[in-house]
């Protein structure tokens, strides 16, 4: 972080002209120009502020299988994207807390999945007791904790919740299944490694890059005409990161 | 007690388009005039470049959108099912702020026809007897195309409508949509820039025989000045447009187009954070005293006024009606009374085309751009003979290309170096083939009110009872068939369907669309309409409640041009007549 050298140079590069991002015109003829905020933290030195140790070993073993990296073929992976300190930052926002929702009971679970989610838990909850449910059944079935397995094991287990194949409810949890957990999970990792930088995730925007998405440029008067044509520009972030 | 705030002539609830159109027309009579906005007040700056291009935050998050703990929905699929409570926003997403989902909106700026305003006499002509379902509770507007044109024309040029004339005063115009109403102006103006999606299209269309056009578009082509005096620019193709604020003050909304000029009356003023929970009414029910609200404090506060405009969108206009005793609560067993009846919704379905070779450039695209033909509207095409009512907008349309919503092939893996690969393959080479279509009324599709579920002032959540019915899976079938002519004209690489056919449910888990309409429909008959033609409440005189509601069954496009112009139309009334002679405009007789 911060106290790193390599950071410390990286941010005094960053401060300098390189990263005032190209004006933007605006209906009013105004021009902005953004700087870069704080660098991405690297992973291996990020303090989680939400999950505690072991959920965050857990985290980075199933992010690593969801979206795995460069060591799998080619594109950046989510650990090699932040995607973990994406999800442990969501957890602390509107969304983490269900803030927005409609969490009142009755909590009828009987009903059909096509009416919607109907089990009680915040996003933070389904977390915390998905992780806790899933090392208890690696215990019981292979006498480790996730992250410990190999990575056939781990994908056997990712696919097990998936398809509530896991039996969340002999696991003495009642009200959420396991597939609700892997949900979560996967939908959370895209997220985190597709949305812009400054929520945590795509660490300098290298899944844009990686598909070629301009990101915020939002500005596409003189292009939308050029049809079939690849786009040449690499991507811009909220805060003015060029890639 | 609540406290009590000064009188005021008018009280509008809600800020979004209808009330800002009702704000500008009431302002204009010289009334004084109050909006209540439950939400955050919004301003174009609250969308200046870059805030609005966030993915995650608008597009995923919801974060312009009605929230669920404030004001949810219960659904269910039929009469005997339970309904739950749609606790996080899905099929549609109604807008929560001052702008309304008109901040938020695609900007697909389209009439119906003249036929889709008279449906129920076009049926008894085209249709014979006991083809359509018994249970369909279709019927006429009560509101003519002569009657409404000039309103559509006015409201067109408030938000700079880009296109293709199509038909002006009956002339028949190269380009434009040859089945659509006569126009008495030219769109103000031209189309927006084609996309390579929307040029394929364009091409298959026309070799099958079709009419294709651009989509009329309130993302604006060119600046524009409005008749309010309202500015906007032209628009920059951005891709953040559907489900988010406008970086660049070009897609028409009430912030772009009508608010800050409303601002300036002296006549005018609107509280945010203001969510009323009833109408309140005289003793004698016959007319309303003013509205109650919870303030930002959570403090309950009366409002007074003469006249009430209930502008919250069709599903909250039904429920504010339905929890303030506005009308009688529909039945759906004797089929009596009149609020919450006749629900309608929009059918969607589409192919996902996939070419390895073509660079789509998704991210480029305005809300609105595309291709689309009206070939298919009711009276263009003889669906009596397939046994269905209704029709469909049959378009090719791209509206945004961010990242997360990437649609990919069903058959590649989900997760794992398999998604990863896919990503890379598929992002920017999809297009989609799209029919959106009508849906008519039926006896069991309806709105009523919860007997379990509240918000958090105690007031009973909204339910919704609503199903596909067999006359929308025809419809639906016969549409994919058409589409399936298309695709094949330009041979993907790989494509996949995705339509609703016979067995398949309502899902209120992914999106379908904001076009909510019915509940408190117009008409002419106080038996099967709970509005009078002038959007007037048969029964509270002084209440007013413009917004989709009032569609009787919905029709094949985007509703919100109807909507505004209905505004507007029940607006000049309140106007000209009601002002001067305050009681019901048409008797019950
Ligand atoms: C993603 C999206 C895309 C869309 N695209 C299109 C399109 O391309 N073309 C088209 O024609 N239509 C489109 N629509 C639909 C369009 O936005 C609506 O038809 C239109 O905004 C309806 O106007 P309204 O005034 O009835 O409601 P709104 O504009 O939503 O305004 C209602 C306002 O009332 C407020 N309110 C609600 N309840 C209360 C209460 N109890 N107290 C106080 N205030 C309250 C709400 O917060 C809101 O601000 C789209 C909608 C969405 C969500
Ligand atoms: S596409 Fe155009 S109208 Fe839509 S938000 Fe972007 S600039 Fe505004």
């Amino acid at each position: 972080m911060a106290s790193q050298p390599d950071n410390m140079s990286r941010r005094a590069f960053l401060r300098g002209s390189a990263t005032l991002i190209p004006t933007v015109g605006l209906a009013g003829g105004i021009s902005l120009t953004a700087q870069a905020d704080e660098p991405a933290p690297n992973l291996s030195e990020y303090q989680p502020v939400f999950f505690g140790e072991d959920e965050w070993s857990f985290l980075l073993a199933a992010c690593d299988r969801l979206i795995p990296g460069e060591h799998a073929g080619s594109g950046p992976g989510a650990l090699d994207t932040n995607v973990p300190i994406f999800l442990d930052r969501q957890m602390d926002s509107p969304y983490g807390h269900a803030e927005r929702w409609y969490m009142e009971g009755p909590f009828d679970l009987d009903g059909s999945p096509d009416l919607g989610f109907q089990y009680p838990y915040s996003p933070r909850e389904v977390y915390q007791k998905g992780i806790a449910m899933t090392q208890q059944y690696c215990r019981q079935e292979h006498g480790k904790r996730f992250e410990q397995l190999d990575g056939d094991t781990q994908d056997a287990v990712l696919k097990g919740l998936e398809a509530n194949d896991i039996n969340f409810a002999s696991l003495g949890e009642r009200q959420m299944q396991a597939s609700d957990f892997f949900s979560h999970l996967l939908e959370n990792t895209k997220e985190g490694y597709l949305s812009d930088p400054i929520h945590g995730g795509n660490k300098h925007m290298a899944a844009w890059k990686m598909v070629g998405f301009p990101g915020a440029r939002a500005s596409y008067r003189d292009w939308v005409d050029q049809h079939d044509v690849e786009y040449p520009l690499g991507p811009v972030s909220l805060n003015g990161e060029r890639g | 007690m609540a406290k009590q705030q000064p009188r005021v002539d008018a009280v509008i609830v809600g800020l979004g388009w209808t009330g800002s159109i009702m704000g500008m027309e009431l302002t204009d009579a010289g009334l004084n005039v109050l909006a209540l906005e439950r939400g955050a007040d919004r301003s174009n700056a609250d969308f200046a470049y870059p805030k609005a291009a966030d993915e995650l935050q608008y597009g995923i998050r919801h974060t312009m959108m009605q929230k669920p703990k404030q004001s949810a929905v219960t659904i269910r699929r039929n009469l005997d099912e339970r309904a739950l409570p749609q606790r996080k926003l899905g099929a549609f997403l109604p807008g929560d702020g001052v702008g309304g989902a008109g901040a938020h909106w695609t900007g697909v700026l389209i009439r119906p026809t003249p036929t889709d305003l008279q449906l129920k006499s076009f049926a008894d002509q085209a249709f014979e007897p006991g083809v359509l379902q018994d249970d369909m509770q279709i019927q006429d507007f009560g509101v003519t195309w002569d009657e409404l044109e000039p309103h559509f024309t006015f409201f067109e040029n408030v938000c700079g409508q880009s296109g293709t004339t199509g038909n002006l005063r009956g002339e028949t115009q190269e380009g434009g949509d040859p089945f659509e109403g006569p126009r008495s102006e030219p769109y103000p103006l031209p189309a927006l820039q084609d996309t390579q999606n929307t040029e394929m299209f364009d091409k298959a269309a026309r070799q099958l025989g079709y009419h294709p056009f651009p989509n009329p578009s309130a993302n604006v082509s060119r600046a524009w000045t409005n008749p309010y005096g309202m500015q906007l620019g032209p628009c920059n193709y951005c891709g953040f447009c559907s489900r988010y604020g406008c970086v660049n003050y070009s897609k028409a909304s009430p912030q772009t187009c009508i608010l800050n000029a409303l601002k300036q009356r002296s006549n005018f003023a609107y509280r945010t954070h203001a969510n009323v929970t009833r109408v309140e009414l005289a003793a004698d029910g016959k007319t309303a005293t003013g509205v109650t609200y919870i303030d930002e404090n959570g403090e309950e506060v009366f409002q007074p006024a003469d006249m009430v405009i209930l502008a919250s969108y069709a599903l909250n206009n039904v429920r504010l009606m339905l929890n303030s005793g506005i009308g009688q609560m529909y039945d759906p067993v004797s089929r009596t009374g009149t609020v919450g009846r006749n629900y309608a919704y929009q059918i969607g379905g589409g192919i996902h085309m996939y070419f390895d070779d073509i660079e789509f450039n998704p991210f480029a695209t305005a809300g609105a751009t595309g291709r689309m033909f009206n070939d298919f509207s009711p009276g263009n095409f003889d669906s009596a003979s397939h046994g269905f009512i209704g029709g469909a907008k049959m378009h090719s349309s791209q509206a945004s290309g961010t990242p997360i919503k990437t649609p990919l092939p069903k058959d590649t893996p989900s997760w794992g170096q398999g998604y990863k690969d896919a990503l890379q393959k598929y992002y920017g080479h999809h297009m989609k083939l799209s029919m959106t279509g009508s849906v008519m009324s039926y006896r069991t599709n309806m709105l009523d009110l919860d007997p379990t579920w509240k918000d958090p002032y105690g007031m009973p959540l909204l339910r919704m009872t609503f199903d596909w019915k067999e006359n929308e899976l025809k419809l639906s079938r016969f549409m994919r068939d058409r589409l399936r002519e298309i695709a094949d004209v330009l041979k993907p690489d790989h494509m996949e369907e995705s339509f609703q056919l016979n067995g398949d449910h309502f899902k209120v888990t992914s999106y379908v669309s904001t076009h909510n309409v019915g509940g408190a429909v117009m008409g002419t008959d106080p038996s099967n309409s709970a509005l009078n033609r002038y959007l007037q409440s048969w029964d509270v005189h002084n209440v007013f409640v413009p917004g989709g509601n009032a569609f009787p069954q919905n029709f094949q496009a985007n509703p919100t041009d109807l909507i505004a112009a209905l505004t507007y139309w029940s607006a000049k009334k309140i106007k000209e007549d009601y002002l001067k002679n305050p009681g019901p405009l048409m008797s019950r007789a």
